[in-house]
């Protein structure tokens, strides 16, 4: 089983974004949160003390950990944020902002 | 006895306690429970005129920094230096004459050209007219500055007692103070209550007319360090002396080292009002993006509001209170009670020990006011 | 435009759509505003419609309830009654006044997922139905990545279809964790542990009040039976004492709980997982409320028995005013949409209209009152803090230094640990540390005061106040 076979989904054509650079595939209607936990990636965001990984903590929104930087816009709540086809998403480090 | 643990508090009793005096310090809250803990921890020069003020900021900076040495990291004391802006050639004009009167006066200042501004603050927006640079502004974490001194001075702290009044002799002399849980008998009382300030003094018997000037600060995202000084718009010096109770806004920006950047800074004379004025907090944000473009796509975080404690001279009240022997004031700084606070703490140990002041302390007398004055 | 009183409702979650269908009924106007995609708040989250989910009640409870929301929803959008703000950020409600009497209410909007512009909607009353988020206490270990919230891993599940990895472990207290482990189940992962400091006795214990609640009797039977049903071994009186791993969780310690809420010696186990779902309760969101002054009620939002707050012409309704589940979210909401149709024409409400709501909303108060006493959070979980525990996630800061801060530094209250430590004041603004930190200050959880609810960009603060259309319609953003 798995979840979308549970809830009987026939989600469009699946398509690909990049994740580091790296082509992962998505699905319409999915958050970059959802799309990078289906291919098996948990973490994509470091602190900006201690360089820790961080991915998805909440879920909702609330938390702020997920923060991505998806086509060179930082600071984005991955659990949030659709992913759309060709999306450039990009581990975001410390504030992600370049100076 | 010191009454508050704010700043100013906190350096009354480390110096107090450094010139060997006992020290107690009460509060109703917790440490930097008032403005001190609504504040962006200024020390500065650059936004005062010649005169008092300027001669205490000048003394504090040098008691700053050489505390700065002991605690400088704990309190996130940093000497980033202070650049005041002119939009317009004759801001420019007003400026430049302010910083010669202050260069008299001793303070450092160095003449920024409109083609050099941006050498000094890359990000700031085009087409200033130029502005002065102060390298003696400097800043710490007021709450961390607070907490850290009154651990220093080793003072008691009774924290979370309100002081209910002021205890006196058959003489008239102060004996110590009423708490809501208890007495503190001591020979000596500082009121270092801030915005509170004339609530104490009136609990002795006296007048001080202390009002609040409400301030509202908004914090952003955390950034790599884009604005390295404290950059303001020559207008805040007006701002800052001004009388009116109508609300001012003029921008302050600075970077913090933990990331923030800080933008400041409105004045209204609205009472203890702690509702969120969102017209307020859009002129903050208005200002600062004019000054540097780059933080309107910026996420502000959050906004807080304090009160600055503030007397119809813009000076504050420190020394002795001839009304009522005993009775100290060290109160009212208005928006730079961080920045004096060490100069504060350091007049109100020489009085306390009975020495000789490194500051005439006339300009400063807490009954300097007619009593009819009072609020 | 009709002439019409408009209601902004906040959430369109359980709340604020019975709110939304009541006050609809009353010939009111409603605006509803709401953050996500598709109406049904967190616990009707419904998958992205371009997942073309032909099942999603196989995700869902009571799901017989939603129908009947979602169609009345439908037919009041249908007919103008009501208009649906989807992705609608709510960062700021401003109330307006003549200088005496409150004359309207204008509620900022970010839109979008990129939350970079902003419109107004005005309107002449609001309901706050703005929910509640997840209470998660510190434990070592807990920033692995993996290690999620459970409500997170329920909505990641409902909205996404997605599942964090393949061998979960369900941990904290209350009865969230019984449809989140059931849930993450039924879609395909192992869920090796139900890990639940509460005694079940002292929940039969409150089986008076259960007795009362023959719906949520069923409910508790349902979850033992898919329990089994997918074998979840439910480790009651246990807790999690430190999640394991080097970039991201590979296991988790648990240990049996004693009387006293001490790990028993020898009872220590390893359990292997690549996700860890942990909850301790909810807590209201508050923000707007707050912004407008309401008055609150230790963390929630106080209200009347017409669900009015202490401010004119605000009401709230659903779990910003407390904690009780979805039912009574309906109750609350319907009733707040009630009392606030007829203020808003002017007239005196008739409580009789909502009797049968009114009676639910006492036994269901009653119900989670002792719910929640039975599901009290665990006790001396601080001791098992090490130093170097991350408490607050966003400023990472340690218990270590919250400690420094209480006793060498003489803070005692939330607001001093912040402002010497910077626990809360980073992105989160404090909603997820600060029940850790006021439990390892032993201090009072006081609000927050967030008075910007979400980011705001400075551009969008900057620009001038946007102009008033006519009630209910958005302006064009900005």
């Amino acid at each position: 089983m798995n979840p979308l076979d549970l809830a009987r989904a026939r989600p469009g054509t699946p398509f690909t974004v990049t994740f580091d650079g790296r082509e992962i595939e998505a699905l319409p209607g999915q958050t970059v949160a959802a799309a990078l936990w289906s291919a098996g990636v948990t973490s994509w965001r470091t602190t900006r003390g201690a360089g820790r990984p961080r991915g998805v903590f909440c879920g909702i929104g609330v938390c702020f950990d997920c923060l991505v930087t998806v086509d060179g816009r930082p600071g984005l709540r991955a659990c949030l944020v659709p992913a759309v086809p060709g999306a450039d998403i990009r581990t975001q480090e410390g504030t992600g902002h370049d100076d | 006895m010191v009454v508050g643990a704010g700043m100013v508090g906190a350096a009354c009793a480390l110096y107090a306690a450094r010139a060997g005096l006992d020290v107690v310090v009460v509060d109703r809250g917790p440490v930097a429970g008032g403005t001190t803990g609504a504040g962006e921890g200024n020390l500065l020069v650059s936004d005062k005129e010649p005169g008092p003020e300027l001669e205490l900021a000048l003394l504090s900076g040098q008691l700053w920094s050489e505390l700065a040495q002991e605690l400088g990291e704990a309190i996130e004391y940093e000497p980033k230096g202070g650049l005041v802006v002119a939009a317009t050639p004759e801001a420019l004009t007003a400026l430049t004459e302010l910083a010669a009167g202050q260069r008299t006066a001793g303070v450092e200042t160095i003449g920024v050209a409109a083609g050099q501004l941006h050498e000094v603050e890359p990000h700031l927006a085009p087409g200033l007219a130029g502005g002065v640079l102060y390298p003696q502004d400097a800043q710490v974490m007021p709450t961390l500055a607070a907490a850290h001194l009154l651990r220093a001075s080793g003072a008691r702290r009774e924290t979370g007692r309100t002081v209910t009044g002021v205890l006196r002799g058959a003489d008239g002399a102060v004996r110590g103070v009423r708490t809501d849980r208890g007495d503190f008998l001591a020979p000596a009382v500082v009121n270092a209550a801030g915005t509170w300030g004339g609530e104490v003094a009136a609990l002795a018997g006296v007048t001080l007319p202390v009002l609040p000037r409400r301030g509202f600060v908004l914090v952003t995202e955390p950034l790599p360090r884009r604005v390295r000084h404290k950059v303001y718009a020559a207008d805040y010096v007006a701002d800052v002396a001004s009388d009116s109770a109508a609300l001012q806004t003029s921008p302050v920006v600075e970077g913090t080292a933990a990331g923030p950047v800080l933008i400041g800074a409105s004045r209204e004379r609205v009472g203890f009002d702690r509702s969120f004025s969102l017209p307020v907090v859009r002129e903050l944000a208005a200002g600062a993006t004019r000054l540097f473009p780059f933080l309107a796509g910026v996420r502000a975080m959050r906004t807080y509001l304090g009160f600055r404690p503030y007397m119809p001279d813009h000076l504050p009240a420190v020394g002795p209170d001839p009304r009522v022997p005993g009775l100290f004031h060290a109160c009212g700084h208005e928006g730079a009670g961080i920045g004096l606070a060490t100069g504060t703490g350091h007049l109100i140990a020489q009085t306390l020990a009975g020495r000789t002041t490194d500051l005439d302390l006339t300009p400063f007398r807490p009954d300097r006011f007619p009593e009819e004055a009072a609020p | 435009m009709t002439e019409r009183p408009v209601l902004a409702v906040i959430g369109a979650g359980p709340a604020g759509l019975a709110a939304a269908l009541a006050a609809a009924a009353r010939r009111v106007h409603v605006v509803l505003v709401d953050s996500a995609a598709e109406p049904g708040g967190q616990f009707y989250r419904q998958p992205a419609r371009r997942l073309g989910a032909r099942r999603p009640q196989a995700l869902h409870h009571q799901w017989r309830t939603w129908e009947r929301l979602s169609e009345g929803l439908v037919a009041h959008l249908a007919a103008g009654r009501v208009t649906h703000l989807s992705d609608h950020h709510v960062w700021c409600v401003e109330r307006e006044s003549d200088g005496r009497k409150t004359t309207g209410f204008t509620v900022h909007a970010l839109l979008g997922p990129e939350q970079e512009r902003s419109v107004a909607v005005r309107a002449d009353g609001v309901l706050l139905a703005t929910g509640a988020y997840e209470k998660v206490l510190p434990f070592p270990g807990g920033t692995l990545p993996g290690v999620v919230t459970a409500g997170g891993a329920q909505a990641m599940l409902k909205g996404g279809l997605a599942l964090p990895g393949r061998t979960a472990v369900v941990a904290g207290t209350g009865p969230l964790l019984l449809p989140v482990a059931t849930g993450l189940a039924a879609a395909g992962a192992r869920v090796t542990a139900l890990v639940e400091s509460a005694d079940p006795r002292d929940v039969a214990r409150r089986a008076r009040g259960l007795a009362a609640q023959p719906a949520k009797l069923t409910e508790a039977a349902g979850y033992a039976v898919r329990l089994a049903r997918h074998r979840i071994p439910v480790m009651a009186r246990h807790t999690v004492l430190e999640a394991h791993g080097r970039d991201r969780l590979e296991s988790v310690a648990v240990a049996a709980l004693d009387t006293e809420g001490r790990a028993v010696p020898g009872t220590e186990r390893r359990l292997t997982c690549d996700t860890l779902a942990v909850g301790h309760g909810l807590l209201p969101h508050t923000d707007l409320a707050e912004g407008l002054g309401c008055r609150l009620d230790g963390p929630a939002v106080q209200v009347d028995e017409e669900q009015r707050t202490d401010v004119p012409g605000v009401w709230a309704a659903g779990e910003t005013t407390g904690i009780g589940g979805a039912g009574l979210s309906l109750a609350e909401g319907h009733i707040a949409g009630r009392s606030a149709a007829a203020h808003l024409y002017g007239t005196a409400p008739d409580p009789g209209e909502w009797a049968a709501a009114a009676r639910s909303r006492t036994r269901l108060r009653a119900f989670f009152a002792e719910l929640d006493g039975a599901y009290a959070a665990p006790v001396r979980w601080t001791e098992r803090l090490t130093d170097a525990t991350v408490v607050c996630r966003c400023e990472e800061v340690t218990a270590g230094a919250v400690r420094e801060a209480v006793g060498a530094l003489g803070a005692g209250d939330l607001r001093t640990v912040k402002l010497l430590t910077r626990a809360g004041m980073g992105w989160c603004q404090g909603r997820m540390c600060e029940p850790g930190v006021a439990g390892i200050a032993d201090c009072e959880l006081t609000p927050g005061r967030r008075l910007l609810a979400r980011p705001v960009p400075l551009g969008v603060l900057a620009a001038p106040p946007e102009p008033r259309r006519r009630p209910g319609e958005p302006t064009s953003p900005r």
